[in-house]
């Protein structure tokens, strides 16, 4: 199974993927690399809505049948929606990792992005990762 | 550490896209492509076939063979018939485990003993230390016995394809040494999942051979190959204890609530007085399945509070993928352990409400 990576999101080392639409704000989900690595997801512990968060803090957690990886903002700012839908169906990362977005933050500065990888550089990344 | 040992199936699961993890001392398969919850549910629903080679098998004989059963474990092995297959334990005096074990009890004053793969040497050393006096000798036929399992509601179905033997003659917990697609086979009526299946035995040069005829023939059957997630899911819901989770080296046959194997009229067995002493005062500690109130996934090594003490640890926790709740097994205080005690696990630093719940959370086919 080949992992797919979408040009049009950023990605953090922590394997987050990063989207901004209108308004300063960001959606955020896990990248099929991350889905992969952890295998059938079980559990998604999502940010509070109206969170003030810093970039780099643990907002939530998606736990798999093996593992429990934490979800990271990649960028300052307030929670503004979390995806309910993963409440009874987080398999849906499985499924389908970068359209099962996890929260959207309002973010205070999208410069914090600039941190972020483009896809080539995260495909980089990650195949010098050990699986 | 040390090197990771591989079974004759390495290469296969490899090629089957396997994901391989230490396990045991053993580079092992913990799941294929096809996920730990999609194969957990082949298994319930028609069959999967296990490679567990890891597990070590220990052959028993001479005169005192039985003699000598009857004193390292709790079960009366003289009520065993010729054929017949049965769960136990190993005790240390104090009454703690060494392993648990299944039996297996073999023409002419033979018998075969299955053992943990990570216990392999302590299980072989402790069994040495007491053999002493008997006259009966301990062969490791581990290296030469290739296991898997075979297991669901389909199992039946897809081993007779391969044999002549009518499997309707091998009862759950008996043994036949029968010939699979022409290789020579000890089938145990055995498992570790909570539904019906087998137990292979055979050389362990005609390992890829069987593995790949079993897959073949279970084909259209819905059979899957299936890793050790599965594994642990599919006896975590059927609450069939682990070693090194449920039991180990700090906790007893009856707060395990393991009591129904012993024998109390046999003789003396070692760690009968310890084990005896629990029964009748009653265990500090037992095990109890609890399920989440709270949102949460427990899982194992989590501290169990009340009233915000940390009264107890979960010894194995996840979703429980048939009954699509988030369970755990605990060990708990007695006076804690009435079903409806609401107590708390700790989820990363969080108190989360669980109540506890009967036990077994999946009833076993066998048991219906």
């Amino acid at each position: 199974m080949t992992l797919t990576y979408d040009p049009n999101l950023k990605y953090a080392k922590t394997d987050e993927w990063a989207r901004v639409e209108d308004d300063n704000v960001v959606v955020v989900g896990i990248s099929d690399y991350a889905q992969d690595q952890l295998s059938d997801i079980v559990y998604v512990e999502l940010p509070e809505v109206g969170a003030q968060v810093s970039a780099g803090e643990v907002v939530g957690t998606v736990e798999s049948v093996k593992a429990a990886a934490d979800i990271m903002s990649p960028v300052t700012g307030e929670i503004i929606e979390v995806n309910e839908a993963l409440d009874d169906s987080p398999e849906m990362i499985n499924e389908d990792p970068y359209g099962a977005w996890i929260f959207k933050v309002k973010a205070n500065d999208l410069s914090e992005l600039d941190a972020l990888m483009d896809a080539a550089a995260y495909e980089a990344y990650n195949a010098t990762r050990e699986h | 550490m040390s090197e990771l040992k591989r079974t004759a199936l390495y290469e296969v699961h490899v090629a089957m896209g396997a994901r391989m993890v230490p396990f045991a001392g053993w580079e092992m398969p913990v799941q294929y492509p096809t996920g730990p919850i999609t194969e957990h549910q082949a298994v319930r629903e028609a069959a999967g076939l296990f490679d567990i080679d890891h597990m070590g098998q220990l052959k028993l004989v001479g005169p005192d063979a039985e003699a000598f059963l009857q004193y390292v474990q709790p079960r009366d092995v003289g009520k065993m018939k010729v054929w017949d297959a049965e769960y136990s334990y190993l005790c240390y005096e104090d009454g703690t485990f060494v392993d648990d074990i299944f039996i297996y009890r073999l023409p002419d004053d033979e018998w075969m003993i299955v053992i943990n793969a990570a216990n392999r040497e302590k299980d072989i050393f402790w069994l040495d230390t007491h053999i002493v006096g008997f006259d009966a000798d301990l062969i490791d036929i581990s290296d030469a016995t290739y296991m898997v399992a075979l297991q669901g509601p389909k199992a039946q179905t897809i081993l007779q394809k391969l044999t002549d033997h009518d499997l309707n003659q091998v009862a759950f917990h008996t043994a036949a040494q029968i010939q699979v697609g022409g290789v020579e086979t000890l089938i145990g009526a055995t498992g570790y999942t909570g539904e019906y299946g087998y137990e292979l035995f055979f050389p362990e040069e005609k390992a890829i051979a069987m593995w790949e005829m079993i897959l073949e023939a279970g084909k259209d059957e819905g059979l899957l190959a299936c890793g050790l997630a599965a594994r642990d899911s599919l006896r975590f819901e059927a609450c069939l204890p682990l070693y090194g989770h449920e039991i180990h080296a700090e906790v007893e046959p009856i707060g395990a609530r393991l009591g129904w194997v012993c024998d109390w009229d046999k003789g003396p067995w070692i760690g009968r007085n310890a084990v005896l002493k629990h029964k009748l005062e009653k265990p500090k500690m037992l095990l109890v399945g609890l399920e989440m109130i709270d949102k949460g996934v427990p899982r194992e090594g989590y501290q169990v509070a009340k009233d915000d003490k940390v009264i107890g640890w979960v010894t194995t926790g996840m979703k429980a993928p048939t009954l699509n709740k988030f369970l755990a097994l605990a060990y708990v205080p007695r006076g804690l352990n009435r079903f409806g005690t609401e107590l708390d696990i700790i989820i990363r630093g969080k108190p989360k409400k669980a109540v506890v719940v009967k036990r077994p959370f999946y009833l076993p086919a066998y048991r219906r």
